[in-house]
């Protein structure tokens, strides 16, 4: 038995509260407050993973955020959580936790045998095998055997993640003595502050290490200064970590919640950073220091006096630098025997009391088989131990100031990359930034928060902490096998391997050996492992550099980036005025173009109701919603010129009152667009464009008006949705507008085919429009959006003499598909041009400048064999061509597609499948058949013209 | 010097403490004049150099680095490799590149790790599925191994997607290409490097073009951050930095830089078998075989050189994924990060020579630079050797802007690519 | 996310805006303008790495300008609405 927990102390435990949980199907105890790797070494659970390649059994290193190896799934009370570092989930009854990477549990891996050929499988060693006969055969089982935790496939969240925005003056990161006192001058000074730590508890390392501040213990001065602050209105969050700062100084926090709680993104704006994130402890380079039992010693104190866990009886610290002596001091104190092994002969300080220390000797190598049970030092002296609590020196916590673009300087002195020059708007300070005394730390933060301040700076009054260190880094050539990187199973050799293989660049090292790759990112490993890189190479640590830092810092779930944003809210679709109308009638909704919209009406059998529809519309009478049809107005005194400049059809012609279908084009000469415009007086115009382009082509007008015209000249208003437009169509259509007593004259004479005229509808104006998308007469009558519901009852009501249909937009489709009336986008494509499409006019004749003319006289644009409009019929009785069939040719044995399937329908009027289809020199085949084949199988069709329903056009004005 | 890598190889060294490797390539001093040189370490610049060796003989070859090699988009793409195209221009490009990556481990004795494990373009509504079946036909008769997918279909091969018929964007079905499916893309990089290096192509890493030489209107030669290197021909494979590069040589690309983001999360066990598109979400997955979930998405909306990621643009990503995979909300984010691509009008690559005689280009791949690396470097090796364009790269020119004889993939296929 | 000056509604998230363009890209109207110059107009760009000046649109309120940033660092320079910066040019 060797670690155990001490009958007191444990300031972060609450005793009184017991809490049950499991890991790897052991039922154990710990205390409320316990994370779960002090409650594992509590009750002494000394394997608690697996690595990632060689499955090695693997301890708890650290404390917190570092921790390399003691990752677990968790589950039970909680939500399922896989890849949870134990060091930072603090235990919750009910709890199920699971060693990752191990089967059936950690401690009895059945894939512990890979270890055994681990020299056979070095890094990298997969890009030089598994080539013969094929990767395939490999791959899935070394897949199996890869990853970490499990998914639940069955999750469901359990609602979305907050996310928060805030601006403030000062952004704190770090509650240790650097940024508290940090915070405290800047709130001294009047400016708000956010104040954020990873830990549960602020205070950082004065939580767990001695010092005294303006005369108080530390632990007071941190409650003191967090009171204050928070009574002065700053927010203070612990279990927050910043894990990226992004452009124009936007800082990502990720919000713990101990309530089960998804965590909470913060996105910060803070006028000024501040980082206090103080320092990471690494390891030390001795064969076998990756055997459970080896552990950072300043994770060791903060066991013993944070969670009152004695992490073993006989107890090894090995170090290079000072901090290890309060650890061994302490341990000591607490009944362990503690023997300090420090690598330096001279320069180090007294040792602590009970302590026997050994001056100038290394640990060679670890002893042990599944955990650790002593020690080889340099001399060949053997010691007993069940912990070695190990401190290889301080790597400060740069990784935001890096995200910052910030550079680093090597201090040779301190053994650690420093922050270098500073980065605009913001300051860092404390461990992070080399401090190693609490006068230092507070010197720091004073400097940091220039200006009046109402707070004098702390001050340090008690023992001072010193920081000597010799770098002990790992030495090329060294005995056994030297742990780099615990996670990703990367050792000295590996990297060693590496430099022999000329992947010298720190990138190459990294990609190449995996280091520091891993969950921890390397926080423990990374300057080991560039420090040997250069030394295998001639080089001095920042000749190699650092890689690059990246977000996050720490692993952030994914839920908290997608917020609420699941669902509608993900993308909204657009919505109809009448939605509810439509729904009561039986209406079923499909998006088209970013719309719902009725598809057609009631019926189960969906194809029966279309087809049913559009057949009915033929023969009497339509009503459709139209309101989604774009309704853009242009006035000014240079509206005419302004739409021929639009439009690739002369637009200025046209009379008020009148309408006209044109073409709008992109630069490139691509119909962008297709629809009706109105003249409603001289200067004065409506743009009748696509649903699904409304705010593209919106978008356009405002561009050519802003950068050709000027704002004075044109006035663009996009009325699309504050009117509702009800169509009326069919042999019946003015017959039942008469019914509605609309009040203005539907006279052929009056109101011709493509002419507009205003109305009264009961109180309310109404627009008229005699346009047509069915090849019927039919009316399109526009009315206030909030008014429509009563105009679209009174027609159904006069519909009923007419034996009126309501048609979704899937029957319109057919009608409009007999007409050969295209749908721009499905019926076109992005290489679409406008003389493809029958209409040559405007190209051949038009004298003055348009959008996209001068494509149409490119290279590409010329050939008659470009793909165009037509129509393609099949014999009565069979069955309609698949939309998205290609015509084929075959040219010298090989298939060549001749263009495709745009639209096909069967016609219940026709009773014969309808088509329209995009094919090569088309316009000039008309009688021709064509092969189309459709996933393998290939039918013939007829090339026509594209209208198949009253080519002369008689019905539009019967 | 090169030695074979084997299994075998690896057990001699196993036993013998892994000391007789050898370089993977050499870093030689860079000579004053070579035969051709080619701007640009990553997979196409080192493919390039590759194939100039072994397919035209050509070995008195520099590649021109600025970092290390494999830094820039070769080394931070999602590693998707298809080829299902609607185009035919498109398909004989990268079907010949999808052929080439299908024999590339035993040709470079460097296993990539090619993993054919399909890929499925989702459909979200009958309106997509028809579009999907003109890109299947369209597929099928230029010869790719496109299917169209049921919903079932779907199911098979990705269960722990949402099948939830009212989900924002359901699953009607996809378009499915059984050959494609991702490669480790470092090794990509490496095995040319290696293979060319062994072939006597000098890699010159922390290389920096800085400027051309050109005499009589022609380009002979770079200055670089080590010294004047002449040559008659040069490539320019620099994704990213494809205008930057040719501003030098005086010359404008139609093209703008953007970030596209990529990310990781932490390793998990085998989960998602299958690389899956879904474009009404805009979200590109696969899982990587060390267990992390590979997420691609959209380009950033600001054009940028900035090789670092951002919140907004995840944000959308990340809540797309999770409409297409909800179990995907039990992880976490473990890597972030950006590279720079060539965003082209029509999204098709530009390869030919310059109007600056002498400078040939590679560049304007978009998002989709990694699938074609063995095909770019054929191509760019062929026009350097030859002068002369491959079929293949005839269409890809960059005279195709005047001539308006565009390949716009979303034009015609209406799959954004 | 970036903050972006509307000049109409001042700091914005980089959300609400669209890029439009390189600025100064002038269009040479008629259909017997030059192929190559059409070509450049449509097609070919500075794509400059550091200072740039592009046209932008807020899509919240419509208004085009001008803004001057800089394509790595990304911090922003200055934006003008269009009149004030003479129609991109």
């Amino acid at each position: 038995m060797t670690a155990t927990r001490l009958s007191s102390g444990g300031s972060a435990i609450d005793r009184s509260r017991p809490v049950s949980f499991s890991f790897d199907g052991r039922k154990l105890q710990g205390f409320e407050g316990d994370t779960i790797a002090s409650a594992l070494l509590a009750s002494d659970v000394a394997v608690v993973g697996r690595s990632f390649k060689y499955h090695r059994p693997r301890g708890i290193w650290g404390a917190g955020v570092e921790e390399p190896n003691a990752l677990v799934d968790i589950s039970g009370s909680v939500a399922t959580t896989p890849n949870t570092r134990a060091t930072t989930e603090f235990v919750l009854e009910g709890m199920i936790a699971k060693s990752v990477n191990a089967s059936p549990n950690a401690a009895a891996d059945r894939n512990a045998f890979i270890d055994r050929f681990s020299r056979f499988i070095p890094a990298a060693f997969y890009y030089k095998t598994f080539m013969w006969p094929d990767w395939h055969l490999f791959e899935p089982r070394i897949r199996a055997v890869a990853g970490l935790g499990e998914v639940d496939t069955g999750w469901q969240s359990s609602g979305p993640a907050d996310q928060i925005n805030r601006h403030c003056d000062v952004l704190v990161v770090g509650a240790g003595p650097a940024g508290l006192a940090a915070a405290k001058l800047a709130a001294g000074a009047g400016q708000s502050v956010i104040l954020v730590d990873g830990q549960r508890e602020p205070g950082g390392s004065l939580n767990h290490r001695t010092g005294e501040i303006d005369g108080k213990p530390d632990a007071a001065w941190v409650a003191e200064t967090i009171a204050e602050l928070s009574a002065a209105g700053h927010i203070v969050l612990p279990s927050t970590t910043a894990f990226g700062i992004y452009d124009h100084n936007l800082v990502g926090l990720n919000q713990r919640h101990v309530d089960g709680r998804p965590d909470t993104l913060w996105r910060v704006r803070p006028r000024r950073i501040v980082l206090a994130t103080g320092a990471i402890e690494r390891p030390l380079p001795f064969a076998n220091n990756d055997l459970p039992g080896i552990m950072s010693a300043d994770a060791a104190l903060i066991y013993l006096r944070r969670f009152a866990v004695l992490v073993g009886r006989r107890i090894i610290v090995a170090t290079n630098n000072d901090s290890a002596y309060e650890v061994a001091g302490a341990l000591a104190e607490a009944g362990a025997d503690v023997t300090l092994v420090d690598s330096r002969k001279d320069g180090a300080p007294a040792a602590p009391e009970g302590v026997s220390r050994m001056a100038g000797r290394l640990v060679a190598a670890a002893r042990g088989k599944v955990r650790v049970e002593g020690a080889v030092l340099d001399d060949g002296t053997v010691l007993e131990a069940d912990c070695v609590a190990v401190s290889g020196g301080w790597t400060p916590t740069i990784h935001l100031f890096c995200q910052a673009r910030g550079k680093l300087v090597w201090s040779e002195a301190q053994a650690a990359f420093l922050p270098g020059d500073p980065v605009e708007g913001m300051a860092v300070v404390g461990a992070a930034a080399g401090a190693v005394s609490l006068s230092g730390v507070f010197e720091g933060a004073a400097k940091a928060m220039p200006g009046a301040t109402t707070s004098p700076a702390p001050r340090s009054t008690g023992v001072e902490a010193t920081g000597g260190i010799l770098a002990a880094w790992p030495i090329p050539g060294a005995r056994g096998r030297v742990w780099i990187d615990y996670q990703n199973d990367v050792t000295a050799k590996d990297v060693e391997l590496a430099a022999r293989e000329n992947f010298i660049s720190v990138e190459h090292l990294k990609r190449y050996t995996t280091l520091g790759m891993a969950t921890d990112q390397g926080k423990t490993s990374n300057l080991a492992g560039l420090a040997l890189m250069g030394a295998a190479t001639g080089r001095t640590v920042p000749e190699v550099g650092t890689t690059t830092y990246r977000p996050p810092f720490t692993p952030v779930p994914l839920a908290s980036f997608a917020g609420a944003r699941g669902g509608e809210l993900m993308s909204p679709v657009r919505r109809l005025p009448l939605e509810n109308v439509h729904r009561a009638q039986g209406a079923v909704f499909q998006e088209y173009g970013g719309w719902l919209r009725p598809a057609h009406y009631g019926g189960a059998d969906a194809d029966r109701a279309i087809q049913d529809e559009a057949r009915r519309a033929r023969q009497s009478v339509a009503l459709f919603d139209g309101s989604t049809l774009g309704k853009i107005e242009v006035m000014g005194p240079k509206a005419a010129e302004f739409v021929d400049f639009i439009y690739y059809n002369t637009m200025s012609t046209l009379k008020p009152g009148r309408c006209r279908y044109g073409f709008m084009l992109s630069e490139n000469g691509v119909v962008f667009d297709d629809g009706i415009l109105v003249r409603l007086d001289e200067h004065r115009f409506v743009v009748s464009c696509s649903s699904s382009h409304v705010a593209a082509v919106h978008a356009r007008l405002e561009e050519w008006r802003q950068d050709r015209f000027g704002r004075d000249a044109v006035y663009i208003h996009n009325a699309t949705s504050e009117m509702a437009t009800l169509t009326v169509s069919g042999p019946n259509a003015k017959n039942l507008l008469v019914a509605l007593n609309l009040g203005l004259s539907l006279d052929d004479t009056d109101l011709p085919h493509m002419a507009i005229g205003e109305g009264m509808f009961e109180t309310e104006p109404v627009r008229v429009a005699r346009v047509s998308f069915t090849g019927d007469r039919s009316y399109e009558v526009s009315i206030r959006a909030d008014r429509a519901e009563r105009l679209w009852a009174r027609m159904h009501e006069a519909g009923k003499a007419f034996d009126a249909v309501t048609i979704g937009l899937e029957a319109l489709m057919i009608l409009r598909a007999e007409k050969g009336y295209i749908v721009i986008g499905k019926d076109t494509d992005g290489t679409t041009l406008p003389h493809d499409l029958g209409v040559d006019g405007p190209r051949a004749k038009r004298k003055s400048e348009y959008v996209g003319r001068r494509s149409l006289f490119t290279e590409v644009a010329m050939p008659d064999s470009r793909q165009q409009l037509v129509g393609l019929a099949v014999a009565r009785g069979e069955e309609p061509l698949a939309t998205g069939a290609h015509g084929i040719s075959r040219e010298g044995g090989k298939l060549r597609s001749q263009g495709f399937v745009t639209s096909s329908y069967h016609s219940p009027t026709l009773a014969r499948p309808v088509a329209l289809g995009l094919i090569e020199r088309g316009a000039a085949r008309h009688g021709e058949t064509i092969d189309i084949q459709h996933l393998g199988m290939v039918r013939r069709a007829t090339i026509t013209g594209p209208c198949a329903f009253d080519p002369s056009g008689e019905r539009l004005n019967a | 010097m090169t030695r074979r890598y084997s299994a075998l190889s690896l057990i001699k060294e196993g036993l013998a403490g892994q000391k007789g490797w050898q370089p993977a390539w050499r870093s030689p001093e860079p000579k004053k004049i070579y035969d051709a040189v080619v701007i640009g370490g990553g997979g196409h610049g080192l493919a390039t150099a590759y194939y100039l060796a072994r397919s035209h003989g050509v070995t008195n070859v520099a590649v021109l680095e600025k970092g290390w090699i494999g830094g820039g988009n070769t080394g931070r793409n999602t590693t998707v490799v298809r080829s299902n195209y609607y185009y035919p221009e498109s398909v004989a490009i990268y079907g010949l590149a999808h052929r080439l990556y299908e024999g590339l481990s035993k040709e470079l004795n460097y296993n990539v790790m090619l993993s054919k494990r399909g890929m499925v373009f989702l459909c979200h509504s009958t309106g997509e599925m028809e579009i999907g079946a003109r890109t299947v036909n369209a597929m099928q008769i230029n010869g790719v191994d496109a299917e169209m997918f049921s919903v079932d279909d779907v199911r098979r091969v990705a269960p722990v997607l949402n099948f939830a018929p009212d989900a924002r964007f359901p699953v009607f079905g996809g378009v499915w290409q059984g050959r494609a499916g991702t490669a480790r893309h470092d090794a990509v990089a490496w095995g040319y490097a290696r293979a060319a290096s062994a072939l006597g192509v000098d890699i010159i890493q922390n290389c920096e073009v800085t400027d051309f030489i050109v005499e009589g209107g022609r380009c002979r030669g770079v200055q670089t951050s080590r010294g004047t290197i002449r040559t008659d021909r040069i490539g320019m494979a620099v994704a990213g930095h494809s205008s930057v590069l040719s501003a030098k040589a005086g010359l404008r690309l139609p093209i703008n830089s953007y970030a596209l983001q990529a990310c990781v999360s932490e390793p998990i066990k085998p989960i998602l078998d299958t690389v899956v598109l879904s474009p009404g979400t805009g979200v590109y997955v696969s899982q990587s075989d060390k267990g992390e979930i590979v997420i691609g998405g959209a380009l950033d909306r600001v054009p940028s050189y900035g090789q670092r990621g951002n919140l907004p643009t995840l944000e959308g990503v990340i809540s797309g994924l999770l409409e297409m995979f909800p179990a995907f909300g039990q992880l976490k984010l473990m890597r972030q990060w950006a590279g720079i691509v060539d965003v082209v009008p029509d999204s098709s690559p530009i390869i030919g020579e310059s109007p600056l005689p002498g400078l040939f280009l590679n560049c304007g791949w978009g998002t989709g630079g990694f699938k074609a690396i063995p095909a770019g470097g054929t191509l760019l090796a062929h026009l350097l050797a030859t002068g002369k364009h491959h079929d293949i790269s005839r269409p890809f020119d960059l005279d195709r802007f005047v001539t308006g004889r565009l390949l716009d993939e979303a034009a015609g296929s209406g799959i954004a690519h | 996310m970036q903050l972006f000056h509307c000049p109409f509604c001042g700091a914005r998230d980089e959300t609400e805006f669209h890029f439009g363009g390189e600025a100064g890209n002038l269009r040479p109207d008629g259909a017997d303008a030059p192929a190559d110059r059409w070509a450049n107009y449509l097609y070919m760009r500075d794509n400059p790495k550091g200072a740039v000046r592009e046209v932008w649109v807020h899509m919240n309120c419509g208004e085009f300008f001008v803004m001057e940033r800089d394509s790595v660092s990304h911090q922003v320079l200055s934006s003008t609405s269009l009149d004030g910066a003479g129609h991109a040019q």
